[in-house]
């Protein structure tokens, strides 16, 4: 295999050769190479097409911030779309194919494009694919979507994990190259706690990329020499391959670090990536700068790149992208680049627009000359230089690198929205209002000198941990000036790319501003300027400079865009971590979970709990069998169900009843000991919010239960009105719902199972319907008993110590063995609750009011009680209130689904006559046809109606009568018996 | 965000749960002759500042005091945290 | 106005695309309009079309303080829906959904109407009642809806998550008619249309204070001078309270931080909208192929334009949950708007109790799909001083009279909605 275009040096390890494919053909390059370091070895420069008009590009940089070298990575289900070429580390098997083509890489059908570049200028399709009005939707746009997007996902499951984690520290340090190093040297000699993190797999920055010296050794080596340092010290916590994506409020930074992306497949147990919190005393912001391109006609093809790309390939990389290269630049680093490449054997010409340029010996400068133009299909062959005097040249190159300056890397200063400010001597944005905390050092901050950057480093750590004394020697480095001459682009009649991977260009910028889009604002969203995946690194003060110019301001004056996280783009993946699946949440279980599974039933999510849903028998082949089995046996003997996922809140104190008073619109002063009371409470706003029993235990000491949905919430409403509302109340909450286990045992026969069980006598006389008591069970166990009931059966609530649950749940079966007991579901709940009447969160839906639910009178005006006031206004009470009613089908084999709407007979079937609407349904297996509960207008006056029930979705409709909620036992005695 | 609660120190705002503007806390009186209009703009009229901004957060995940938090809602930093007990006292809640 | 079609972009791109004019100009403030409408955003430009248009308004300026459709026209997730339970509100978004239908037609701007239609997935028996209820609202209103069984979304979205899913997925209420649409487009395509009409809009004029005269709104006071005004329209969702503060005006309104994400380019994969009904995570496909998606707002009172890390990690957990596919794609950008969160979660289109001084606003997250509508029933109650039928429900005083429309049940928390 050959790898023509490598050359000495370099950081690479050439003792460890790694193969891979690019587009099916092996390849190979070294340990410590990327993806596109190991193409350009080969002499591959075509690694990618543009967005919109399918250009052949290769990498124009050799960092992050690449527009243009985006291949899939890996293949299966880890296929990476739009991975960064650039930034990829190299490993052997690597897999990688281009992207956005019709055909293949350099012969893509969808060029064509380009050939109607004219057509398709920026915001073209805001002007057509209007006529004839159907087409846009029929034919044009699923034209334009097929073209759509860059790389493909899989649409195979994503088969890695990935992790999150929390990190604390007193000073994070964002950037390892010079000002980074210094500056965690700095602080890490002072004893603080350190976080470094650089995204790059091997820390020094450009130090890896250039060939200055520090304390007379290399850059890298100095970088690596302090790394070592700073490894081994045990308050540094070094992260590479670690992207700090994003400043978030108070020293909270988002990190993510790429575990395994540097291997073919993630070893045993690791994560692909681990998404950290990184928490933050102060935070030195080292990102270094991003030198930025300059736009000429045909800037774009494979070859031409950014001269400190040029440079780093040459000299971490040890490649040459081509051995005649031409540097285009209007500042003395771009002589920089010329000087290192022409020192690696490359023969070079600079072109530099200024006309003091400096000469060399040893290359050759057109000065105050600019390229013009560039030839090659697939990759750069020739340049068009005009020269000072006006005459052309034509120089037949591989490579072009352009200078056009470096931006300070400013992104993470903008993530609380600060807005960078112009520096004239930099021609460049550099760092404004900061996020607090936030210190900004070396080429970040403007310092582009290897020495500015050591010292802005070292001056930035001191001041964040406010270290005093006298600041230690710094290592000797250059201290040059980069002397630049602002050159945005060059005129010319073709097309000069500022955002290369949106391929948009001069031209568009300046139809855009012709257009009246003259707000950095409009030109980004009209053009699509610096909106792709690059996030306009290396595009946006172009395209700024020639707003400026258009509009005859300074660049500041026509404003900045700023930049928002990520950093760069984030896996999905790494946001979600281990949030999937089954994992999505947590599953909180009951402590008879085991049991229930043992009976075999069928579970079903209600918020985070599992609750058992039915218990299938053999041989019953519909759940509607299992249900109407568990009913029926309940009713007639005796069922029980797990009710512990009901909210339980401890209420003690010796105002404990006037608590109550306040949350519950009826009224608790009064209930006495031993006694519970169903309570109703209501929001502020006087619409129901949830509804329950409380049992008063105590004179001073009530249990309030609440729905299992809205457990959370009212617990924190009761300290709402607790801690803000009566703050000197002598009364304490506490959340006991995980402290229980509750089971209902309901049904004629459920005293005489509980007999067996509980210490006390419960007796309907001792025990009667609402009683509630501390009691004893086997023997001396403490247990609460309530006699409520949901079902309208002679009932009993339950409860134990959580421990004692899975116990309890397994005696009750075997001291009910005698009377068939018959452990029931949610399900059978239901339905038994429908048949009841009784309400739940169908009916509490956040909208209806105690009167609609036939409580009104239950709504005290004896005592302030929260919501009372606001449930009276007119809007709330008017003559034609939903109320809540039963229904029944005409025709017995109909069924009145939930969601349906009522109807008057004969009247149309629309909104305006929409008369209400069912909340809850079911089969009866007592009445032997299905129910509903519903609320109707005027439901009340209008018992006994027939009424049309429609559901147009479901293509319901059948005629029912309305009814009483109450459809089993509606006097009650059987709860009472 | 980071809230410096009054007992417990630095915590992540992700244990917190937020209500709104803690003039919540001054629920009116329902004896008053204009309790309807007063409940009305109690419950519903917010003065929803750009900037310096009481409000009630309630430490879920925690120890379940509710705070009284005055955080700049353009910038968010905090400037202050008390416990709702005690803002509530000064306002004369007590009974 | 110069009219745009295939056969001008020809044209021009023939002759140099010399002869493309600018798309609304750049007037200065006239002395005194008949109707100044505060806020250069969807809702503002809409009401000064359909106020040209519809109503035969001549003398109309908008005012913006920065750009126009610099606010949450520009910062959302681009969808149109109309799939409301409550009659307060369903009518009202169904004519917003319509008049998007015509919207090309009527801007002649092609803001990318693309109905593809949006899925809200059910989890729950709960939830499908709920649903079902909703969908037969949608339907008895005259708009559309379909409940789709498990099999008939697996169709769409072969990828879901139905093997190994914490809430599994039951069935979907589809509006094949939702879809998603080129937001910045709707700013251009309204403004454009407006200024042609005749109004001005007039960019970089902020509002310092109206000034009242004996009850009444005579003009607002800018930092390009008074403007006087018959009538003043506020429409900047967002800064509802900031604005009408300077009226002494409360508002039953907080104002949060709604985030939005998008990922990179991708080749399409998504066919439409769709919403996940167990966590906070909605997406759907732009033109370009960024995926374009979204959760719930931060939570706390913000005008800060940007949210943190806990609920970015909850929206990409939800992503996770339905699409395990998704975890190789990468999030490019998120942001942050400022949402007018009401009381009931439903929005104001009403006079104020200062006579000339009109409001629209408390759009919550779901301001956009509402643009055409809402410029339309505030150009109707502007122009006309009665609210238009589909917008009678969203008064100021349904708050104290008990009349809220409230299609999540949450009550007075704006957070919750």
């Amino acid at each position: 295999m050959s790898q023509k275009n490598r050359i000495a040096g370099g950081q690479i390890d050439r003792d460890t050769p790694l193969n891979f494919t690019f587009d099916g053909k092996s390849y190979e390059g070294h340990a410590g190479d990327t993806l596109a370091s190991a193409l350009l070895a080969n002499g591959v420069r075509l690694m990618g097409r543009s967005f919109k008009y399918h250009r052949p590009r290769g990498p124009l940089t050799a960092g992050s911030e690449e527009p243009n070298a985006l291949v899939q990575l890996r293949s299966g289900a880890r296929q990476e779309p739009n991975t960064r070429a650039t930034t990829t580390e190299l490993f052997g098997g690597l897999t990688a194919t281009s992207q956005n083509k019709l055909g293949s890489l350099s012969f893509d059908l969808l060029a064509v494009n380009d050939r109607f570049s004219n057509f398709l200028t920026a915001g073209f399709y805001y002007k057509t694919f209007m006529w004839p009005a159907a087409f846009w939707e029929k034919v044009y746009e699923p034209i334009i979507r097929r073209a759509a997007g860059l790389g493909s996902l899989s649409l195979e499951d994503d088969p890695d994990v990935y992790d999150k984690g929390f990190l604390h520290c007193d000073l994070l340090i964002i950037g390892a190259g010079p000002s980074g190093l210094m500056a965690a040297l700095t602080a890490a000699r002072s004893g603080a706690d350190v976080i470094l993190a650089d995204e790059d797999f091997r820390m020094g920055g450009r130090l890896n990329s250039e060939t200055y010296e520090i304390d007379a050794a290399s850059g890298a080596d100095w970088a690596r020499k302090t790394v070592a340092e700073l490894a081994n010290m045990p308050n540094v916590r070094l992260l590479p391959r670690t992207t700090v994506i994003g400043a978030f409020d108070h020293g909270i930074y988002g990190a993510v670090e790429r575990v395994s992306d540097h291997v073919a497949t993630p070893a045993s147990g690791k994560p692909r990536q681990i998404l950290w919190r990184i928490y933050s005393q102060k935070t030195v912001l080292a990102a270094g700068a991003i030198e930025r391109p300059i736009a000429f006609d045909n800037n774009d093809r494979p070859g031409i790149m950014t001269a400190s790309a040029l440079r780093s390939y040459a000299n971490r990389f040890g490649v040459a992208v081509d051995k005649r290269t031409v540097i285009f630049t209007n500042n003395d680093d771009g002589h920089r680049s010329a000087a290192d490449l022409h020192a690696k054997g490359v023969r070079v010409i600079v072109i530099d627009t200024r006309m003091d340029a400096r000469k060399s010996p040893d290359y050759e400068v057109l000065v105050g000359a600019q390229v013009i133009n560039t030839l090659g299909r697939l990759g750069l062959t020739f340049v068009t230089v005009r020269l000072a005097d006006g005459s052309e040249r034509t120089i037949e190159c591989g490579a072009l690198g352009m200078a056009g300056g470096w931006n300070p890397n400013v992104h993470l200063t903008c993530h609380q929205r600060g807005r960078p400010t112009w520096n004239n001597a930099l021609a460049a944005f550099v760092p404004g209002a900061l996020p607090v905390g936030m210190l900004v050092a070396g080429a970040a901050n403007g310092d582009l000198s290897t020495a500015g950057a050591l010292a802005g480093g070292a001056a930035a750590a001191r001041k964040a941990l406010g270290l005093r004394g006298r600041l230690p020697a710094l290592p000797l480095a250059e201290d040059a000036p980069i002397k630049v001459t602002p050159f945005w682009y060059v005129e010319g009649a073709s097309r000069a790319w500022l955002d290369q991977q949106n391929d948009v260009t001069v031209k568009d910028v300046k139809l855009s501003y012709q257009e009246g889009f003259k707000s950095v604002e409009h030109l980004k969203r009209y053009t699509t300027l610096g909106m792709a995946t690059d996030q306009g690194k290396t595009s946006n003060v172009g395209g700024l400079a020639i707003m400026a110019e258009l509009a005859g301001k300074d660049i500041p004056e026509v404003g900045t865009t700023i930049f928002r996280p990520p950093y760069t783009p984030v896996a999905i993946g790494a946001f979600g971590g281990r949030h999937r699946g089954q994992e999505f949440h947590p599953k909180r279980l009951t402590p008879s979970h085991g049991w229930a599974e043992e009976q075999g039933a069928v579970f079903v999510e209600v918020g985070n709990w599992m609750r058992a849903q039915w218990f299938p028998k053999p041989g019953e082949t519909s759940w509607r069998e299992s249900v109407d089995r568990e009913v029926l046996a309940t009713r007639g003997s005796v069922g029980v169900c797990d009710v512990t996922t009901l909210g339980k809140v401890d209420v003690q104190g010796q105002d404990a009843a006037t608590f109550l008073n306040m949350i519950y619109c009826n009224g608790f002063a009064k209930l006495p000991v031993g006694k519970s009371r169903y309570g109703l409470m209501l929001r502020e706003d006087g619409i129901a919010m949830d509804d329950g029993t409380a049992a008063r235990l105590a004179e001073d000491h009530f249990v309030v239960t609440t729905t299992t949905a809205n457990a959370v919430s009212v617990y924190r409403h009761m300290e709402f009105v607790r801690q803000c509302l009566a703050p000197d109340l002598d009364v304490q909450l506490i959340s006991t719902t995980e402290s229980w286990a509750q089971y209902a045992v309901a049904g004629p026969k459920a005293r005489r199972v509980l007999e067996k069980i509980v210490d006390q006598d419960i007796s309907n006389d001792a025990f009667p319907f609402m009683a509630c008591a501390n009691i004893t069970v086997c023997g001396g166990l403490r247990a609460r008993l309530f006699r409520i009931s949901f079902s309208g059966e002679l009932a009993f609530e339950i409860a134990v110590p959580t421990a004692y649950g899975d116990a309890l749940i397994r005696r009750i079966m075997t001291a009910g063995e005698e009377f068939d007991i018959t452990p029931y579901g949610t399900e059978a709940l239901g339905v038994m609750r429908i048949e009841k009447g009784h309400a739940t969160g169908n009916e509490l839906n956040g909208t209806t009011t105690a009167a609609n639910l036939g409580m009104g009178r239950m709504v005290s005006t004896k005592k302030d009680s929260i919501g009372a006031i606001l449930s009276r206004r007119s809007g709330l009470n008017t003559a034609d209130d939903l109320r809540a009613v039963g229904i029944k089908p005409i025709n017995h084999d109909d069924t009145v689904p939930a969601g349906s709407h009522l109807m008057n007979t004969g009247a149309p079937v629309d909104a305006a006559h929409d008369q209400g609407y069912v909340t809850s349904a079911c089969y009866s297996p007592n009445l032997g046809h299905h129910i509903a509960l519903a609320f109707l207008k005027d439901g009340e006056n209008r018992i006994g109606d027939t009424m049309r029930l429609v559901s147009p979705l479901t293509g319901v409709d059948v005629e029912v009568e309305i009814c009483s909620a109450h459809f089993i036992d509606p006097e009650g005695e059987r709860l009472r018996a | 965000m980071i809230i410096d609660h009054p007992l417990l120190g630095p915590r992540d705002s992700a244990e917190f749960t937020y209500m709104g503007d803690a003039r919540l806390i001054e629920r009116p009186s329902p004896d008053a002759e204009d309790a309807a209009a007063a409940f009305y703009e109690y419950a519903y009229l917010r003065d929803n500042p750009a900037g310096l901004h009481r409000e009630l957060w309630f430490h879920e995940a925690g120890d379940r005091s509710w705070l009284v938090v005055t955080r700049n809602t353009v910038t968010h930093e905090i400037a202050k945290v008390e416990l709702a007990t005690d803002v509530a006292r000064a306002k004369g809640r007590s009974t | 106005m110069m009219r745009y079609s295939g056969l001008r972009v020809i044209k021009e791109a023939l002759s140099g695309h010399k002869g493309w004019w600018p798309a609304w100009r750049n007037p200065e403030p006239a002395e005194a309009y008949d109707i100044v409408v505060v806020g250069g955003g969807g809702h503002g430009l809409a009401t000064a079309h359909y106020l040209a248009k519809e109503f035969g308004q001549a003398k109309v300026a908008v005012i913006e303080k920065g750009w126009i459709g610099g606010g949450n026209v520009g910062r959302n997730t681009t969808i149109i829906r109309s799939n409301y339970l409550l009659d307060g509100n369903e009518p009202f978004y169904e004519m917003s959904l319509k008049l998007w239908e015509g919207l090309e037609q009527d801007l002649n701007y092609n803001a990318m109407v693309s109905q593809r239609g949006i899925l809200n997935l059910i989890h729950s028996d709960n939830q499908r009642d709920a649903f079902i209820r909703r969908g037969n609202a949608m339907l008895l209103n005259g708009a559309d809806a379909d409940l789709l069984s498990i099999d008939d979304i697996k169709k769409r979205y072969p990828f879901l998550n139905t093997q190994d899913a914490r809430f599994p997925i039951k069935a979907g209420l589809a509006q094949h008619r939702g879809g998603t649409v080129r937001h910045d487009a709707v700013a251009w395509g309204y403004a454009r249309s407006a200024d042609s009409r005749g109004v001005d809009i007039i960019q970089n004029c902020e509002v310092t204070g109206f000034r009242i005269e004996n009850g009444a709104c005579k003009g607002v006071e800018t930092t390009r001078g008074f403007i006087g005004a018959g009538k003043v329209g506020c429409a900047v969702a967002g800064n509802s309270s900031r604005l009408m503060s300077l009226a002494n005006i409360r508002l039953p309104i907080e104002s949060h931080v709604l985030q939005a994400f998008v990922s990179e380019g991708l080749k399409p994969v998504l066919p439409g909208v769709i919403t996940f009904g167990a966590g906070h995570f909605y997406c759907s496909q732009s033109d370009k192929g960024g995926l374009v998606f979204g959760g719930d707002i931060d939570g706390y009172n913000s005008y800060a334009q940007r949210g943190n890390l806990p609920v970015v990690e909850d929206v990409c957990e939800g992503a996770m949950a339905i699409f395990p596919m998704l975890g190789r794609a990468r999030l490019l950008r998120m942001w942050g708007g400022i949402m007018d969160m009401s009381m009931d979660g439903s929005p104001i289109i009403d006079k104020t109790h200062i006579d000339g001084l009109y409001f629209n606003g408390g759009w919550c997250y779901g301001g956009f799909k509402a643009t055409p509508a809402s410029g339309y029933a505030f150009a109707h109650l502007l122009a006309t001083d009665t609210p238009h039928e589909t917008a009678k429900a969203y008064r100021f005083d349904r708050f104290e009279t008990g009349r809220m429309i409230d299609e999540k049940g949450m009550g007075n928390q704006p957070n919750l909605h």
